[in-house]
């Protein structure tokens, strides 16, 4: 298992995801600005697959969906958190970020290695041991697995247009 | 036999059953909702949408419900924001949207002074300041542009029903108190997760007694606390602003029909007695770090901001200014003025508002997001300490890391530019 959890606090906003100064750049590049006034290594030492784990409120502020999109670009698996600002979980899925509350994130420590199965609802953790997530509206899992609102609306709206 | 009328519905459930087509919906249903509106700036519309209404080869779904607002990169500063700019026009122009508002103002405070709201809409706005259009008894809520892409794409949007969280203020505020105070309290009070991404209606005479550009500031902060929309039941002041503002009288008609039951189940109602409410500063880095004012004088600070849709609005500027009347601010502080519209910076000066924030020695910066937003030269520099009128103060959003944003109302930035320092507006009121 490759892929390693990200422990972040509580309140973690979508300034610090995206910033104002770097918003008027590519996604590339605003991404290797991603965490950057909260945990300076974060941007390049994600890999692909790895999970972002936080407490309370996970993307407060702002409408910027360069947030999700950011940890999406990094290769982020998806965030797993106690609760998440509405704005910022709508955006997740809309770019095909899973995003899943769990009710204790205690036991998840930084640097641990993962497994996210985002359908299923389970983080598995380096020793076989499964957490349980809260499920993703079947609906809400339809966009993200899509690959997000646009891949999903590519497929659902010529037959609506009907 | 006649139909049995509804149960009691919420305003927020009201505005959605009308929405989903529906005679009445429950608070935790999904349902899909027809968009009356949709609005975004220079920095989440034309820019981000574009190449995804392109890859679903689909025009927008009605030009004429489109309202595109220049306010984030102007005025133009750099080739990027200049790019950003003159695609945000052309691209609207082709597209015929007849509705851009370019370098008008901050898009909250544009979009219900040019007569675009009415009661009873459903609207979304590409910025997480969206509710402020709920104090006109619109459902107004932010989103990210890839969902404004679907709903130009579709016209409509999925919704969970909220529940309703009624901030009730009973009785006056005090001179000097307003309505930037009762957010930062409430925020300070339930937390930034205090709306639970829910509706928060704001009622109680108190509230009732705010003008326009005052309940736009409670429904503004909603974001800060969370709420997905903030809501004020229209009444003959909101009549009235929308009239002025070029609304036709017929299509006011059923204003009074949007309010919520008085027997309709909320989720929470909570009384305060407004005439309690002393001024409010948050310290960095959190709106949820509001306290009374008294916890906080003395505290030095290097730069007064008067700016953003929460704050520099005409009535925002007129309170600033009945504070700064015959004063300057004190030596070696900068005030910094960024009236949230030019209607609004053309009103200040009629009433002469304006000259006296400048005669006391403030600087007049460009009607539009400026530092607020952190985007473009306004950003602060190291250590610099900031009040500001403005609705967020995370580290490092209006500038350097290092630097720190206490919030408050305009009366109380006003009164901390005389002082330095923070400062208690009410020794200062003239009203």
């Amino acid at each position: 298992m490759k892929a390693r959890i990200w422990r972040f606090g509580d309140g973690i906003d979508t300034d610090a995801m995206a910033p104002g100064q770097y918003m008027k750049l590519p996604i590339q590049e605003l991404a290797r600005h991603c965490m950057e006034g909260v945990r300076p290594e974060f941007a390049t030492g994600v890999r692909p697959g790895d999970v972002v784990v936080a407490g309370a409120n996970f993307g407060i502020g702002s409408s910027r969906e360069q947030a999700p999109q950011a940890l999406a670009t990094l290769g982020v698996a998806g965030v797993v958190a106690l609760s998440f600002a509405g704005l910022f979980y709508r955006n997740a899925i809309n770019l095909g970020l899973p995003v899943l509350v769990c009710r204790d994130v205690e036991p998840l420590e930084d640097g641990a290695a993962v497994s996210l199965d985002a359908a299923a609802a389970t983080l598995t953790l380096g020793n076989g041991a499964t957490v349980r997530l809260e499920p993703m509206p079947r609906f809400l899992l339809d966009i993200v697995e899509a690959g997000g609102l646009i891949p999903h609306l590519q497929t659902t709206l010529p037959a609506r247009r009907q | 036999m006649s139909k049995p009328p509804n149960p009691p519905q919420t305003l927020a459930e009201k505005l959605l059953a009308r929405a989903a087509g529906r005679p009445q919906v429950t608070a935790g249903e999904t349902v899909i909702c027809t968009v009356d509106l949709a609005m975004s700036h220079d920095s989440s519309g034309p820019r981000r949408v574009a190449p995804m209404l392109e890859e679903l080869q689909v025009p927008v779904w009605d030009p004429s419900r489109y309202v595109v607002v220049t306010d984030h990169y102007v005025p133009a500063e750099t080739p990027e924001s200049e790019a950003i700019l003159r695609f945000t026009r052309d691209w609207s122009k082709q597209s015929g949207i007849t509705k851009l508002h370019d370098e008008e103002g901050i898009c909250h405070v544009v979009l219900p002074q040019k007569g675009h709201l009415r009661p009873g809409m459903l609207v979304v706005g590409g910025d997480s300041h969206s509710p402020t259009g709920g104090a006109f008894g619109c459902y107004m809520f932010g989103i990210g542009a890839t969902e404004m892409a679907g709903v130009l794409a579709t016209g409509r949007i999925w919704l969970n029903v909220p529940q309703t969280i009624v901030m009730e203020w009973r009785g006056r505020f005090q001179p000097a108190v307003s309505a930037k105070d009762v957010m930062l309290f409430l925020c300070g009070k339930f937390g930034m997760d205090g709306g639970r991404y829910q509706a928060v209606e704001f009622a109680g005479e108190a509230v009732k007694a705010l003008s326009m550009q005052e309940r736009m500031t409670l429904c503004n902060m909603t974001a800060e606390l969370g709420g997905q929309a903030g809501l004020v039941a229209p009444d003959e002041v909101t009549i009235d602003y929308l009239l002025q503002a070029g609304v036709p009288a017929d299509a006011l008609a059923d204003a009074f029909d949007w309010f919520t039951d008085p027997d309709a189940q909320v989720a929470e109602h909570h009384r305060f007695d407004a005439a309690e409410l002393v001024p409010q500063v948050a310290a960095p880095h959190s709106p949820a770090n509001a306290a009374p004012i008294a916890d906080a004088l003395g505290q030095t600070v290097d730069v007064a901001y008067i700016g953003a849709c929460t704050g520099a609005k005409l009535d925002d500027l007129r309170m600033a200014a009945q504070v700064l009347k015959g004063r300057r601010i004190a030596k070696g502080l900068r005030l910094m003025v960024a009236p949230a519209s030019q209607a609004d910076q053309e009103a200040a000066r009629a009433d002469g508002s304006l000259d006296i924030l400048l005669l006391a020695g403030g600087e007049l910066l460009p009607t539009a997001c400026g530092a607020c937003a952190g985007y473009g030269k306004f950003r602060f520099g190291e250590d610099t300490r900031v009040v500001s009128s403005t609705a967020r103060n995370f580290k490092g959003r209006m500038g350097a890391a290092s630097s720190r944003v206490w919030l408050a109302s305009p009366a109380t930035v006003a009164a901390s530019a005389i002082e330095g320092c923070l400062a208690d507006p009410r020794g200062y009121w003239r009203g």
